[in-house]
């Protein structure tokens, strides 16, 4: 089991509120990932569930269980730290059986928990090296082994693959949604790479201030986005704004369109501009169009279009795709 | 990229390290060849670097006092004060480390400024409740001053090495299920054992070098080292010789010590000092 509800959470470092008050409902055996941008207290919110931050307010309940004031060891929770967080001088076994040992587990039964968690995660041949002998890989997959060996309620990860490089964190990211698959274990993640958030997630909370600004699966969050900062947070490139006139023809305070939404043209459209960045990437192409009133716009098109830096381009989003926020903020 | 030095300059600075190197060593070296003398070859004038050596100042310091009997109290003292004020300051140091609270830094500073302070200002005061509890040459009196004199020093030493510790892997140890004990020896210690093994000889070193509470607070009984050496300049007159002797014998156990030690002081001392 691993069903986690946040009541009213609070949580001030002196004089300073970085969560005012947070409510969620975590399902067992749900992937749920904080997004939000540095600073917005995801990775203060998972260490107030892990308990290793005392609450100023609120209450945590873990399986129906009031786990406010109790110590990280009773949640029953492991945790993945971004730094790995390995035991130096400890072997790679002696790592992965650390947590059995404080559990006071008799020693055939924890060789050969240890011995099956290696296996899963390909680390038997280095059962015996320390951790400073290993890759960055190889290091969180010790700290991923050292987490499910016992078998915990729910596993928390804080930002855990942002020390690898771009293709270990793919791998890693498939290897951790195959893990999810496999245990069925409910699993938060705290990261504020929103592509980790979109491709991991059953459900994100896009977190800023410390407060929940919208909790839902991530094509909702991409469709139908509660307000602008939702909208301009959850997809990549970001979402483009537009006010005054252009807003106003929407019955709208602002609009937005996402750069996948729009059509670019040498002959006509919109709003006529510059290309003032022009990235290829061999699938997409992106283009900065610099327009004459309404601000830089990006767009998103396919790789084989042939418009370079400095030419002058007509740009027109697509208009049934259009986000429409009044003057709060909020989506209309 | 790394600077180049030229050989001259290499050269240069071999030869100055040597030579400050022989300065500061002189005053034992020369100790260490007087106690091989005799009285008068010891005080001849000018001094005599070549002479017949003979064990005559070790005969009679050995003689003249039990030597064994000064050892053990300077081991007791020594290494006893070191080790109590280990099992106080691990544990201090570790709640300031990790679990700091806004007046974390003015109790440190409180701590360091008690050395600030001429030991003689409390004399009377410690020498009285030494005295009032029983204590006065005592063993126990002494390891329980030295541990307190050499503390805020300890803290500080540790302080410093834990706080190079990443709290995310004690933080990690918790979520394992480790309670405080089991993280301070499963994890903590093991960590810091490079910084906790010099601050340990560092404190050896300063607790059997003391000499200011030696003299004072002990007669007899539980008389040190230093008390053995002050006990040859006697009111007679100096004798060099059997003093040199004394104190040969009295520095050659921490110096052994410290010749075995000095990488892992070394280490232990530089430690932080570059990531």
């Amino acid at each position: 089991m691993g069903n986690i509800v946040l009541e009213k959470v609070n949580k001030c470092f002196g004089d300073v509120e970085v969560i005012p008050s947070v409510d969620l409902d975590i399902k067992d055996g749900e992937f749920v990932v904080f997004v939000g941008p540095s600073g917005c207290g995801k990775s203060t919110l998972l260490r107030l569930i892990a308990g290793l931050e005392d609450l100023t307010g609120g209450k945590i309940i873990i399986d129906g269980v009031d786990v406010s004031d109790s110590t990280p060891a009773k949640r029953e929770l492991a945790m993945v730290f971004q730094s790995y967080a390995l035991y130096p001088h400890m072997t790679v076994r002696k790592n992965i059986a650390f947590p059995l040992k404080m559990a006071g587990m008799d020693q055939a039964e924890i060789d050969k928990k240890v011995e099956a968690a290696a296996k899963s995660l390909n680390l038997t041949d280095y059962l015996e090296r320390t951790p400073g002998l290993l890759s960055g890989g190889q290091r969180q997959r010790v700290a991923i082994g050292r987490a499910i060996v016992r078998s915990p309620s729910a596993f928390l990860f804080d930002e855990p693959l942002s020390n690898l490089d771009a293709a270990l964190r793919v791998n890693m990211r498939i290897e951790i949604t195959d893990l999810h698959k496999e245990l069925k274990t409910t699993m938060i993640y705290v990261t504020h790479d929103q592509v980790e958030a979109m491709t991991m997630a059953d459900r994100i909370v896009v977190l800023q201030a410390g407060d929940v600004e919208q909790f839902g699966s991530p094509l909702d969050l991409y469709n139908k986005p509660v307000n602008r900062f939702v909208a301009g947070f959850i997809g990549s490139p970001k979402m483009n704004f537009a006010t005054g006139k252009d807003a106003e023809e929407f019955n709208a305070h602002e609009i937005g369109f996402r750069p996948e939404h729009m059509t670019v043209s040498t002959t006509e459209g919109r709003w006529k501009g510059v290309v003032s960045v022009a990235e290829h990437l061999g699938a997409d192409t992106f283009l900065h169009v610099k327009t004459e009133n309404a601000g830089t716009f990006v767009t998103r098109s396919d790789g084989e279009l042939n418009i370079n830096y400095g030419d002058t381009v007509y740009v027109s989003p697509n208009t049934d795709k259009i986000y429409r926020f009044g003057a709060d903020g909020l989506s209309l | 990229m790394a600077r180049k030095v030229s050989i001259g300059r290499k050269v240069g600075f071999t030869a100055l390290a040597w030579t400050l190197g022989c300065l500061m060593f002189f005053p034992i070296f020369w100790m260490m060849l007087t106690g091989f003398k005799t009285e008068v070859g010891a005080i001849a004038s000018p001094p005599q670097f070549f002479f017949t050596p003979t064990l005559e100042s070790y005969k009679d310091v050995i003689e003249q006092s039990n030597y064994m009997r000064f050892v053990m109290n300077s081991i007791i003292i020594a290494g006893g004060s070191t080790l109590l004020a280990l099992v106080v300051a691990i544990p201090s140091a570790w709640s300031m480390a990790f679990s700091p609270t806004k007046h974390t830094k003015d109790v440190l500073m409180w701590m360091l400024s008690t050395k600030m302070m001429p030991p003689v200002g409390v004399l009377v005061p410690l020498y009285l409740m030494l005295q009032y509890f029983g204590l006065l040459d005592t063993r126990t009196g002494l390891v329980i001053i030295m541990m307190l004199i050499n503390l805020p020093i300890i803290i500080w030493m540790l302080f410093t090495y834990f706080k190079e510790i990443p709290s995310e892997i004690l933080e990690a140890s918790r979520m394992d299920g480790a309670v405080l004990w089991k993280e301070i020896v499963y994890v903590l210690l093991p960590m810091a054992l490079p910084g906790i093994a010099s601050t340990l000889l560092l404190n050896l070193i300063l607790a059997w070098n003391e000499s200011f509470w030696t003299l004072n607070l002990t007669a007899s009984n539980a008389a040190t080292l230093t008390q053995f050496i002050s006990s040859f300049s006697s009111p007679q007159g100096l004798f060099f010789a059997k003093l040199s002797a004394a104190s040969t014998m009295a520095i050659g156990p921490i110096m052994v010590l410290g010749w075995f030690s000095q990488k892992q002081l070394v280490t232990g001392l530089t430690f932080g000092a570059v990531k």
